[in-house]
């Protein structure tokens, strides 16, 4: 049960009685709302009684006589307005006046209740307030926060794609514009950074699926018993082409098998992103060693490099959405700083966990720990 | 002939990098080009620009602003411009509109990324008057 304050202001007695006698028992509640709401009266007989009331009770909801003794509705509407209060103001006002419904409205009147009013009358605008009032709330909430989580990540994804298409962009109108002349051989280079900048985008799309997905909840009907020396293996083999390029050697121990509840393509995003990253952060002729050991209960997975390495500063920001670390080591190595926050989001989708240790120029371990029992969807 | 201005232009995107220069100095500036926020410090410590244009995110998400800041200690005179594709998602007001954000954020001027290169220049020549 919920209690909203109501404040009524009217000079006259009658009618404030009369409002106090129809909502003091009574209660609102709508399906969408988890609780019914209930009300507490209070009463002011003038403007300034009632800002007295306001400042000291804080009401939610007020219902304000415009045609006052001293100061009048309107007054105290400003006053209300001024101090930012978050209350819903309904004018009761037998003087429904054009003019005055203009001016209340602009000072932030939701509702009007013409006297004189019918029990009934006076209960569906308290409806309609309390519904109103209630949403509001729920909207704030939402807004402070989810929503505001919602609405970084989409500001910084919108940066992180704009980025690459300002470049394209810049690159195809130097071509259009001539600006090396017609020789055609002249804009290659440029070709190649556009081309490049679009490998990017589309990396840092198909990362943001994977992201997309795991934000919802693991798949229970894909859940099933997965090798992981085996994924570890396949996932090893599609990076291959890249890291003979690189010279780099991958070692894998694992006591085989290795046995763990799992969907497994959550499994190889995990191992697709450590293992991509232990390769791309990699010196040329470095290695990759990856050990899978078990216990009862847990599988843990550590992926080892003798790569660039990260200072203590720079493992901190390392897990964060979009954040990559930029130095003059990383310049060239492209990513869309999305690996490391799904590699997180699914070790803890799993009730598992994930620590780095890290020395610059010596290399990064990433080690998961993950439990081998899944229990049932909450 | 007026004697060449020097601009230092720091941007940890190299294809901006390439593509601002392209057009600076192809509009008769001298251009510094700096990668990064620590590269653009080892500039001013040897240099002093005639303007600096500096991107806003670069090692840290303030390193237009560190930057500015420490060349307006150093070259109080010389203009900044901070250029970045933030402002229009986040709806951060970036203006430097009112007195109070001039003081604070020591730019003068704040321009969006991917604007054309002469509304660039017009407003690079604006600000060296």
């Amino acid at each position: 049960m919920d209690r909203l304050k109501i404040l009524v202001v009217d000079d006259e007695p009658g009618i404030r009685s009369g409002i106090v006698r129809i909502l003091r028992n009574y209660r609102v509640s709508y399906p969408f709302m988890d609780e019914d709401f209930e009300f507490d009266l209070l009463e002011a007989s003038t403007g300034e009684e009632a800002i007295q009331l306001i400042d000291a009770h804080k009401p939610d909801i007020i219902l304000l006589d415009n045609k006052l003794p001293g100061i009048q509705g309107i007054d105290v509407l400003e006053y209300i307005k001024e101090k930012n209060y978050d209350m819903v103001v309904a004018m009761i006002t037998s003087y429904a006046s054009l003019d005055v419904a203009i001016k209340a409205t602009g000072f932030g009147a939701h509702d009007f209740i013409p006297k004189p009013f019918t029990p009934q009358e006076l209960k569906s605008s308290i409806d309609n307030i309390t519904k109103q009032l209630f949403l509001k709330r729920i909207t704030r909430g939402l807004k402070e926060e989810g929503k505001k989580i919602r609405y970084q990540f989409l500001s910084v994804l919108s940066h992180e794609l704009k980025t690459p298409l300002n470049a394209i962009e810049g690159y195809l109108r130097m071509m259009q514009e001539r600006q090396l002349g017609n020789d055609m051989a002249a804009y290659d280079p440029m070709i190649d950074r556009a081309l490049s900048r679009i490998q990017g985008m589309r990396n840092l799309i198909m990362d943001l699926l994977d992201f997309t997905k795991i934000r919802f909840e693991k798949r229970q009907e894909h859940i099933r018993v997965v090798n992981v020396g085996e994924l570890t293996r396949n996932a090893i083999q599609a990076f291959q082409p890249y890291a003979i390029q690189k010279g780099i050697e991958f070692t894998v121990s694992c006591n085989d098998p290795v046995l763990m509840e799992a969907d497994p393509s959550d499994l190889e995003i995990v191992l697709n992103n450590l293992i991509s990253n232990a390769v791309k952060y990699n010196i040329d002729n470095g290695k990759v060693t990856i050990t899978i050991s078990d216990t009862d209960k847990e599988v843990k997975i550590e992926v080892a490099d003798t790569g660039i390495g990260m200072t203590t500063e720079e493992i901190e920001k390392v897990f964060r959405e979009f954040t990559r670390i930029k130095n003059e080591k990383t310049k060239n190595i492209p990513g869309s700083g999305l690996g490391l926050a799904i590699v997180k989001k699914i070790t803890e989708l799993y009730n598992g966990s994930i620590e780095v240790e890290s020395e610059p120029e010596k290399g990064s371990i990433f080690r998961i720990i993950l439990p081998k029992k899944q229990k049932s969807v909450s | 002939m007026a004697p060449q201005k020097t601009i230092l232009l720091a941007d940890d995107d190299p294809d901006y990098l390439f593509q601002l220069s392209f057009y600076l100095q192809k509009a008769g500036f001298r251009v510094l080009p700096a990668g990064s926020q620590k590269e653009a410090e080892k500039i001013l410590e040897a240099e002093k620009p005639d303007l600096a244009i500096f991107d806003l995110m670069m090692e840290n998400e303030d390193s237009g602003f560190i930057l500015s800041h420490k060349m307006k200690k150093k070259y109080p005179e010389v203009p900044v411009i901070i250029a970045t594709s933030v402002a229009a998602e986040t709806g951060i007001p970036f203006g430097l509109e009112n007195e109070d954000d001039r003081k604070w954020i020591k730019a003068d001027c704040y321009l969006e990324k991917g604007i054309r290169p002469e509304q660039l220049l017009n407003e690079i020549n604006k600000l060296l008057g």
